[in-house]
């Protein structure tokens, strides 16, 4: 240990000589980086505001429960069957992209590692997370729409998975490999096999990753347009099939009202782009929920 | 410390029958007798020119030594010599890292550890591990104890004794009695190791292999650990790696010595140099080598 000599004026504590610049500079980069977030939630809080200011003015319980009109140019009405469209298409999407992009992932990680059929199944995936969301629903469009003659939720739901499905494999895979390996080999000397250890150590330690993941792509695809353009057709009245008849979404019923002339039907475009994000919000506050409970559940009490 | 029961062991007799039905011997610290030679006593693991290589390069060849049933082996050695490697080939957990090779030959009560019939996962269940770094899983105490009984397909019924049983036996069960269904990811380093040690015992192994089981705790968890080390031994066979040579004189009964060299083509490769009883090896250590490591001259 160092004998502490005082210096001249007993000032053990004060700042070292070039402290003073070490803190301008601390501070100046404090404020820049203060500056730099404000800029960047300038364009979240303007479109938040400018589709609540738009779209409130038509919003409530009407607009949630009616029909939309037959006529662009009328006054009011509502989104029903575009919020019942989405919800059931994405619901489609999901239900068919969810877990195949993770047991996918599961086999690219777990499984596969560095075999030629796990590098090319990475490889495609990662070409498919770039092509861009028009191509998917052309490709729909013609291997199944137009092969079965109807535009069908079904339809756009094939589009949307085809969407969703290489960013639920990448995301899960990245989220798999972050399970420290010690945990596995853990599992492993205590005499279990692999697949008891992928579904009792490895995936409660990554659910809530993949689930983050995977509500990234849900809400990404509930948004989309492009896929849905010609695949589901158009209807005004609620069609709750997914097989059966056309449907629409909110994301193409924004799409639609915007481009017309009548405000009206712009109203009705901000309505639905206020519903959309509503509904975005709520799918991500629900998944987060889910998230916490089951982490809560396998961390504390029962598991394997 | 009072001496807990050992649990009813008759389920593993059937198949190493000669083993465990043979008497304990008596774990008696304080006055050694020379210990039989090896080849005397039943034999749980023999290796043969064991060489690991990992991606290719060689991190240690040439092992040759026999592991003596209800006997507390050491392995000692410099950073970087080896040990856990070749721990980790006993309950071939090198099966499950990338890139790692085991050659040569290692048998387990006579049988080919790597034979081409051997179920791994039953190796595991019978030769359990205590890692070098604590690896509860982020699930409850309790659990964390009753994965391995819950896998073996014990019922429902005799978990929570299991639990228990495993718990004292680690000398952990008085802390967290209360507090069996929390994260085991809440307790210390030093709780969580005897949790991880817990762990191993509730599969009811025949070998427990532990890699620096005290290198997280404090002087008196290190004394329980060693305390149960001793009463592990009537009935388990156990193989440590420890950094700590103290411990080894005091609590094994043989100790094998590794060292990383660089030879000739200037790989640096691990090597065993000299394995014998704890006491001889200490008091009168017949390589210079081994005379530097426990002297502090090197390592
Ligand atoms: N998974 C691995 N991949 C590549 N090399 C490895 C791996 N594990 C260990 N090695 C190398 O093998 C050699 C022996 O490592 P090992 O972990 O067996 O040493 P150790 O004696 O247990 O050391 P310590 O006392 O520090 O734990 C080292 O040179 C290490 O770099
Ligand atoms: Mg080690």
């Amino acid at each position: 240990m160092s004998v502490v000599t005082a210096p001249a004026g007993g000032a053990l504590l004060r700042s070292r000589p070039g402290a003073k610049g070490r803190k301008a500079r601390n501070h100046a980069a404090t404020a820049l980086i203060v500056v730099a977030v404000l800029v960047a939630l300038i364009p979240l809080v303007a479109v938040i505001g400018f589709v609540i200011s738009r779209g409130g003015s038509v919003f409530g319980w009407q607009f949630l429960t009616q029909d939309i009109p037959v006529l662009d140019r009328d006054i009011g009405g509502g989104m029903l069957p575009a919020i019942v469209g989405t919800l059931i298409i994405t619901g489609g999407a999901a239900a068919m992209a969810v877990p195949l992009g993770v047991l996918g992932a599961i086999y690219l990680n777990e499984y596969g590692q560095r075999r030629r059929l796990a590098r090319v199944i990475r490889f495609l995936s990662e070409v498919m997370t770039g092509v861009p969301s028009i191509v998917m629903g052309l490709f729909i469009y013609v291997v199944w729409v137009l092969h079965f003659k109807n535009e069908t939720a079904f339809a756009g739901s094939l589009a949307l998975a085809c969407l969703m499905l290489p960013i639920v494999i990448r995301t899960s895979e990245e989220i798999l490999r972050l399970v420290p390996h010690e945990l596995r080999e853990g599992s492993y000397a205590l005499g279990s096999r692999k697949v008891r250890t992928i579904r009792t150590v490895v995936l409660p330690h990554a659910a809530p990753g993949i689930v983050s993941g995977v509500l990234l792509a849900v809400a990404r695809a509930a948004g989309e347009t492009a896929p849905l353009l010609f695949t589901i057709g158009f209807v005004t009245s609620t069609n709750t099939s997914l097989f059966h008849g056309p449907t629409t979404a909110l994301s193409y019923q924004i799409f639609h009202n915007a481009t017309s002339p009548f405000v009206g039907a712009q109203d009705r475009a901000y309505g639905a782009a206020l519903t959309l994000i509503l509904l975005v919000f709520l799918f991500t506050a629900l998944a987060r929920l889910v998230t916490t409970i089951y982490t809560r559940r396998t961390s504390a009490s029962s598991g394997a | 410390m009072d001496t807990i029961p050992m649990s009813d062991t008759s389920h593993r007799t059937a198949t190493v029958g000669s083993v465990l039905t043979r008497p304990p011997a008596e774990p008696d610290v304080a006055e050694r007798t020379p210990l039989p030679d090896p080849a005397e006593r039943d034999i749980v693991f023999e290796l043969a020119g064991v060489e690991v290589r990992y991606s290719g390069v060689t991190a240690i060849e040439d092992v040759n030594l026999k592991v003596a049933a209800r006997e507390i082996t050491a392995f000692i050695g410099p950073s970087g010599c080896g040990k856990t490697t070749v721990l980790r080939t006993l309950n071939r957990l090198h099966d499950i890292t990338a890139g790692a090779q085991v050659r040569g030959t290692i048998t387990y009560h006579g049988e080919d550890l790597y034979g081409p019939r051997v179920d791994v996962a039953e190796v595991r269940r019978r030769i359990g591990m205590v890692f070098q770094k604590p690896n509860p899983f982020p699930k409850s105490i309790h659990d964390n104890v009753a994965y391995g009984p819950r896998i073996n397909g014990r019922k429902r019924g005799e978990i929570g004794d299991l639990v228990e049983e495993a718990l004292r036996k680690a000398a952990l069960f008085d802390e967290v009695k209360d507090k069996l269904k929390q994260s085991a990811l809440g307790l210390s380093g030093g709780q969580q190791q005897r949790l991880c040690i817990a762990r191993a015992l509730a599969v009811e192994p025949d070998v427990i292999l532990m890699d620096e089981p005290c290198s997280a705790l404090d002087p008196i968890a290190t004394a329980r650990i060693e305390d149960l080390m001793q009463e592990l031994k009537a009935n388990y066979t156990l193989v440590i790696v420890t950094h700590n040579m103290q411990q080894a004189a005091r609590a094994s009964d043989r100790t094998a010595f590794f060292t990383a060299e660089i030879d000739d083509a200037g790989r640096r490769v691990g090597r065993l140099i000299e394995f014998d009883d704890t006491e001889q090896l200490f008091t009168q250590p017949s390589d210079s080598r081994t005379e530097g490591y426990i002297t502090g001259r090197f390592g």
